[in-house]
């Protein structure tokens, strides 16, 4: 808003008629120093960058449903492979229903962390943030448990007893990736629940790397992050294990 | 540089702006070597982008002497030339053209024209410096290896590119797609600095519609990279796994040698659909930037605002969308349901339009102008005549039933080197005319580059005219050698030996160059801070070169668009973006925007 009559300011104009439609989309966009009015710089890359990481994941998962489809052996039934002898009987699905409750619940951590953020409540934010931490490494722990069951049950990148081969190679390459992306956003939260809990947002200590100042909007940036990673698996769990 | 104040909340007041922190060096290595500040890392990517494509000059020499004298240099056998053609594509493409425009033209111009004082995450642009660096050397490293590097062609193809028997595929293909992969890491750090400064850096009054159309064409190209580049990614991360895990995702069952291996049921033409999904928007990335700063070149040395701003700008934005919709006109031979076919060339054809546009808008930007053949103009003339020449074959080729002929044959190289070769490379050298008197604070010397320029443009069309002849005959491309081939007549042969005389010659103007770059440091006539008269905040600044921080205590305020040139009634032929004519000299410090912060 300040923006606009800034701009009739210096040109010395009187107002400008308001645009509606596309004129007014357009001119918005176009606006005065920024095009997202009070978002910051690091919250507008993390956008960027999930837009950008999320066509990693669409070429993954493009990938994989041309392997699928295109397959001539037959594809092992997912309900079966990732089925769990539980008490003699076997459970289908069981595991990985438990590492997407835990996944998700994670991000409702996280959120929560976001807010205590905000309200300057360092002590309930770092360690909520470590509960996110502490969640995320449960479900790379039970991803390397699903691993190792899988590798001695015989499936490999290159092979599997059961069917087309592909199988293996998706299996590994996306939840690889994602596990991936998952551990580093552990890592992360850990830092970051670091700065939290010694006070850097508001001792306006600088960072070792960057040498800036840190602020609790950070937490928010490392959430979007967080949530992104949640909602790229409910994608691979959908289109993997349910498919 | 004050800190910004914040709501209680911890989110930033709307409408302010955070100061940038600036990091500044304290000695010799952080200042030039591990830098932040965006302009010496400009000059960094420039630097070794231009050694990488040095390497990539001697290469096509190399292949030219082959084609015109097969058997003179004894080193040279086939396994050596496929190996040259995939390096000097691959590295003219990805590590020169990609990385000079975003990474040094993008880096130098964006934070300068839009009046920032840096990018907006100096740390990890410098990472994307060191990154891209290591992507360079490890590319390097391939020509050093056992095998060599990859001789698979540019474009990569599995399964013949990690099949035994094809050159480099014991190292090579392993190194190209490590170092690919580790460009993208790279460019994704830079790339997020420049469309996060665009978008949300500028200057108090400078609008997206006031920018000028350098900056446009680097950010779309940049938003363009972020979301191809992907596809490569993941491209080249699943032909790692198959050469090194034996994974079959593009790995059909194969009989090789009389023997079956142990691949089977991936799919080929997959890895075809990823790399065009990367390699025709690439096409683009190249080419947006250089439509960007023609414009500027041209509305500067032409005295003339740029003519249909506004639409070239969405011409532009056009361009960069229909660029992701066309990729499979790669493909034509590759074989594809026929009603796929009919809408890629459709699509292929549509792009003529948004891009004529820009070619009639130059050309009436120079109607009536006051035309100064300044080395940068011609230049920029130069790529105009070229681009034309290039996208005309396009239409061509973009046809299935015209392409199915044309493809692989001479003809496609020449298209591309026209289109996406030459054109960006006469843009890139205008560039560097115009703007090295604001990097070093000397001028080049003007009539080394009209001899430059003459001898490579002349030289380049030389080389490449002919070879459309040659590919309309039925010349195939990739030949290491033409043997006894009944339907290409002796006379080609002849011309082949003049389109490689002209080839040396082009490049040996290209050193005449690198001596002008290094002499005018020293020996250049002393530019001044605006030696072109133009208009953008670039030449603005206190000081030429300019400072760490770009501005002094206050940054520059905006008042226009970048192209007052020659406006009735003013006293000078140009209006800098920040003169308020005819306006009061300057406006009071706006209260409402985070007056301190300014």
């Amino acid at each position: 808003m300040e923006h606009l009559a800034d701009d009739r300011v210096m040109q010395g104009h009187t107002a400008p008629p308001k645009m509606s439609g596309w004129r007014g989309f357009v001119a918005d966009w176009a606006s005065d120093q920024g095009a997202f009015k009070g978002v910051s710089w690091g919250k507008a890359m993390m956008w960027v960058f999930l837009l950008s990481d999320t066509f990693v994941f669409g070429c993954f998962l493009v990938a994989y449903m041309t392997a699928r489809m295109s397959t001539v052996v037959p594809w092992p039934n997912p309900s079966e492979v990732f089925a769990l002898e539980i008490g003699g009987t076997s459970v289908p699905l069981i595991l990985i229903a438990i590492m997407t409750f835990v996944l998700i619940s994670s991000s409702g951590t996280m959120a929560l962390a976001v807010h205590y953020g905000y309200l300057r409540d360092r002590r309930k934010a770092g360690l909520l943030m470590l509960l996110t931490a502490f969640l995320g490494a449960c479900f790379v722990g039970m991803q390397a448990f699903e691993w190792t069951k899988l590798i001695h049950e015989g499936v490999r990148p290159w092979e599997n007893p059961w069917g087309a081969p592909q199988f293996g190679s998706t299996f590994f390459m996306i939840t690889g990736f994602h596990g991936t992306h998952v551990t580093f956003g552990v890592i992360f939260l850990i830092i970051m629940a670091r700065k939290v809990l010694r006070g850097d947002f508001d001792d306006g200590r600088r960072g070792f790397f960057t040498s800036r100042k840190g602020r609790y909007e950070s937490v928010e940036i490392m959430g979007l992050y967080w949530h992104f990673v949640d909602l790229v698996w409910v994608f691979i769990f959908a289109f993997f294990y349910l498919w | 540089m004050v800190d910004l104040t914040h709501g209680a909340d911890g989110h930033a007041a709307p409408g302010h702006d955070e100061e940038l922190e600036l990091y500044h060096p304290t000695n010799w290595v952080t200042k030039y070597v591990f830098s932040q500040d965006a302009k010496v890392i400009a000059i960094q990517y420039g630097l070794t982008a231009t050694a990488i494509g040095l390497v990539a000059l001697v290469l096509s020499w190399l292949m030219r002497i082959q084609l015109a004298y097969p058997g003179l240099l004894a080193f040279i056998d086939a396994d050596h030339y496929y190996q040259f053609i995939t390096m000097h594509g691959m590295i003219m493409v990805v590590y020169l053209l990609t990385a000079i425009f975003l990474g040094g033209f993008g880096n130098y111009l964006i934070p300068l024209m839009l009046g920032a004082r840096d990018m907006m995450f100096p740390y990890l642009n410098m990472l994307s410096y060191w990154i891209y660096l290591l992507a360079v050397l490890v590319l390097a490293a391939g020509f050093f290896v056992p095998g060599g590097p990859t001789g698979a062609g540019w474009t990569l193809y599995p399964p013949q590119a990690i099949l035994a028997n094809t050159p480099g595929q014991q190292w090579g293909i392993i190194i190209m797609l490590v170092s690919l992969m580790l460009f993208i890491i790279g460019f994704t750090m830079g790339g997020l600095n420049y469309v996060v400064t665009v978008l949300q850096g500028r200057t108090k009054g400078m609008t997206l519609m006031r920018m000028p159309l350098t900056i446009w064409g680097i950010f779309t190209a940049t938003v363009m990279a972020l979301l191809a580049f992907p596809a490569l990614f993941v491209g080249a991360l699943m032909m790692l796994f198959d050469r090194l895990l034996g994974t079959s995702f593009f790995m059909p069952s194969i009989v090789a040698m009389g023997e079956q291996l142990p691949t089977g049921g991936g799919s080929p033409i997959l890895f075809q659909h990823l790399f065009w999904f990367f390699g025709h928007p690439e096409v683009y990335i190249v080419a947006l930037p250089a439509f960007g700063i023609v414009s500027d070149l041209i509305s500067t040395h032409a005295r003339k605002n740029i003519f249909g701003y506004r639409m070239m700008v969405w011409a532009i934005v056009v361009i960069g969308a229909l660029s992701f919709v066309v990729w499979a006109h790669h493909m034509y031979v590759s074989g594809m349901n026929p009603g796929f076919g009919f809408f890629f060339a459709t699509t292929t054809l549509i792009i003529a339009v948004p891009t004529a546009l820009k070619v009639y808008n130059w050309v009436l930007t120079l109607w009536r102008g006051d035309i100064h053949f300044t080395v940068p103009m011609l230049f920029a003339l130069g790529f105009i005549v070229t681009f034309v020449n290039g996208g005309l074959t396009g239409l061509f080729l973009g046809n299935v039933v015209v392409d199915v002929p044309l493809s692989d044959t001479l003809f496609v190289v020449a298209h591309f080197h026209m289109v996406m070769g030459v054109a960006p490379i006469l843009v890139i050298f205008g560039a560097i005319y115009h703007w090295y008197p604001k990097i070093t604070g000397r001028m080049l010397d003007a009539t080394l580059g009209k001899i430059h320029f003459w001898v490579t443009f002349l030289g380049a069309y030389a080389v490449f005219f002919p070879m459309h002849y040659l590919g309309l005959l039925g010349m195939p491309r990739r030949y290491f050698e033409m043997g006894e081939t009944a339907f290409v007549p002796p006379s080609a042969h002849t011309l082949n030996e003049f389109m490689t005389i002209a080839a040396l010659v082009v490049g040996a103007a290209q050193m005449l160059f690198l001596f002008n770059l290094a002499w005018s440091l020293r020996h250049g006539k002393e530019a001044g801070g605006n030696p072109w008269r133009a208009t953008t905040l670039e030449w603005q600044t206190p000081e030429t070169p300019p400072a760490h921080g770009n501005w002094g205590p206050e940054l520059p305020v905006v008042y226009r668009w970048a192209y007052d040139y020659s406006v009735p009634g003013a006293d000078r032929d140009f209006l800098p973006q920040n003169d308020p004519w005819p306006g009061e000299p300057a406006p009071a410090p706006d209260t409402a925007v985070a007056e301190g912060a300014r």
